[in-house]
């Protein structure tokens, strides 16, 4: 890491920011929902023994931004860099298109980490939902959906031909991935079938594991296998075949 | 001076169809080179193998000393590019973009100065840019490591007269830091203006390389003659000057065509007759009607 890397990634969290898509779609619009549900007396009852639906929302809404994050504002923004000659600009210098990459997914992770804790501290001081009672399990949780995500984020972009494909694609997986992590329906309320598909889900296994967390324990093998399993084999596949032109 | 670029019987195909059959080409330290052609000759090929962007099929090139695909990283560090699309993402200010840019390379220049020198807002975002004002940040971004050789593709294309003629001004005083330029492009006037010496390549061939005005001469350009007699004139005087190739009647006036003794030849026949020339005019075929003449047919 050098002054150029640092730059790189400041520069990248900047322009971020600057597109709206992420501090609009992936900050302000779940935290606006969080508000509204944590509003709602009804969501407030036990669901369960331990938790309400209020509490199942927000890590539902977490793994929201940073779907938002991997699946739009990510491979909106390197398709077009790549699409714009950004990136065989950058090979002509001596820092490369690959930290541009690099700096990309960190910048991301960066906004992704800000807005978790933003939606915890927002949940628990203004609505008094409890932490997570484990937060090792729960950050390790956290880290390894969103390694996931972005993963496969950088997989959309290593094989879409162009940045409007990046955006149709990128939005298409996001409403299906988000209907597994329990947006519409709680995963709990599932009939048993959709249930299991979503365990196999990344946003489903992530729930798993925050909810394992959520509930005092560090997170079962099985979800936390999956969310490896996709990070490992989305990032492979995008290094091995991506586009560079 | 001393070699910095040498190209040997260059050749690259993508696929099927040969973009660059055999290019060689030196270029001198400190001199402006001129990489001129047609659009499609392969100029651009042929400078982004020089670049490092692509890989030659064959051919041999060499920059620096450097192998331009082995040492990529020190080749990046002491050449700087200006591509034909050189873009940036559309929300990166001029200063961040320079400040970015500086950052990359070890002993870069101070970004301020050049900010200052080409004339280019700070907070102005990329997308809000003119034409000119890009193809400015593009030069500066190239010049912005402190390059030994500065590589420019298509500079001046989509620019007004007077941003050109202003780029122009800036290219001359980058010459003067000692930089070696290679300057792709398909203006002959932009050409003649900067070039000290000129690579012609047409259909992925080099025609020749030589002086601006020494590619006019080699192309043999006919010089025109046009004037009005003061009184009437025999025009069977003019066409047996030896150098006359052609005499014709427009209307009053008279058209002359022939090689470089031609002016001198037809006024001593008018001085010799008492008839002056009104409405003079003569017209010397420059770099264009070379560049036309020598794309046209096989000279050597």
């Amino acid at each position: 890491m050098n002054n150029a890397t640092w730059r790189l990634i400041a520069v990248e969290g900047r322009l971020t920011v600057r597109d709206k898509v992420a501090p609009v779609w992936g900050v302000a619009c779940p935290l606006v929902v969080l508000v509204i549900l944590g509003s709602i007396p009804a969501l407030r009852e036990p669901l369960t023994a331990d938790l309400t639906v209020f509490d199942v929302y927000v890590p539902v809404l977490i793994l929201f931004n940073v779907a938002i994050l991997a699946m739009t504002a990510l491979p909106t923004t390197l398709a077009g860099y790549r699409e714009n000659g950004v990136l065989r600009r950058m090979r002509t210098t001596p820092v490369g298109p690959v930290r541009v990459l690099a700096a990309q997914l960190a910048a991301n992770f960066v906004i992704a980490l800000i807005a978790m804790v933003i939606f915890l501290l927002v949940a628990g001081l203004g609505f008094g939902v409890d932490p997570p009672r484990h937060p090792l399990g729960f950050a390790v949780a956290w880290l390894l959906a969103t390694a996931a995500l972005l993963s496969i984020g950088l997989l959309v972009t290593a094989l879409v031909p162009s940045r409007s494909a990046a955006t149709a694609i990128g939005t298409l997986l996001f409403f299906p991935m988000m209907f597994f992590a329990g947006l519409w329906v709680p995963i709990a309320q599932m009939p048993p079938l959709l249930r299991d598909i979503s365990a196999y889900t990344p946003l489903g296994a992530g729930m798993g594991a925050f909810q394992d967390a959520y509930l005092g324990g560090f997170p079962s093998w099985p979800p936390l296998v999956i969310l490896v399993a996709y990070a490992v084999g989305c990032a492979a596949v995008a290094v091995r075949w991506f586009r560079w032109e | 001076m001393s070699t910095v670029i040498e190209v040997h019987h260059l050749h690259k195909r993508y696929g099927d169809k040969v973009a660059v059959d055999d290019v060689s080409f030196t270029v001198e330290q400190g001199e402006i080179f001129g990489i001129l052609g047609p659009n499609g000759a392969g100029k651009t090929t042929t400078v982004e193998c020089v670049e490092g962007l692509r890989t030659p099929d064959g051919g041999a090139v060499s920059v620096l000393g450097l192998d331009p695909l082995r040492d990529r990283a020190e080749l990046t560090r002491r050449v700087g590019v200006q591509l034909q699309a050189g873009l940036l993402p559309d929300n990166l200010r001029v200063g961040e973009a320079l400040e970015l840019y500086a950052s990359f390379y070890p002993r870069p220049a101070d970004w301020r100065a050049l900010l200052h020198d080409l004339g280019l807002p700070a907070k102005s975002r990329y997308a809000a840019l003119s034409g000119g004002q890009k193809q400015r940040l593009s030069i500066a971004l190239a010049l912005i490591g402190d390059p030994d050789i500065a590589v420019l593709d298509e500079l001046t294309t989509g620019l007004d007269p007077q941003a050109r003629r202003d780029t122009w001004a800036l290219i001359e005083g980058v010459r003067a830091r000692g930089v070696t330029i290679v300057l792709v492009t398909h203006f002959m006037e932009e050409a003649e203006r900067l070039c000290d010496r000129v690579a012609l390549i047409d259909a992925g061939r080099v025609v020749v390389v030589d002086t601006p005005a020494g590619l006019a001469d080699r192309a043999q350009i006919e010089q025109r003659l046009q004037f009005r007699p003061s009184r009437e004139l025999d025009v069977a005087l003019l066409a047996d000057l030896p150098g006359v190739t052609g005499v014709t009647r427009r209307g009053e006036l008279i058209v002359v065509t022939g090689d470089d003794t031609v002016v001198g030849a037809v006024m001593a026949v008018l001085a010799r007759n008492q008839i002056t020339a009104e409405r003079l005019r003569v017209e010397q075929g420059g770099l264009e009607a070379a560049f036309v003449q020598l794309t046209r047919k096989d000279l050597p």
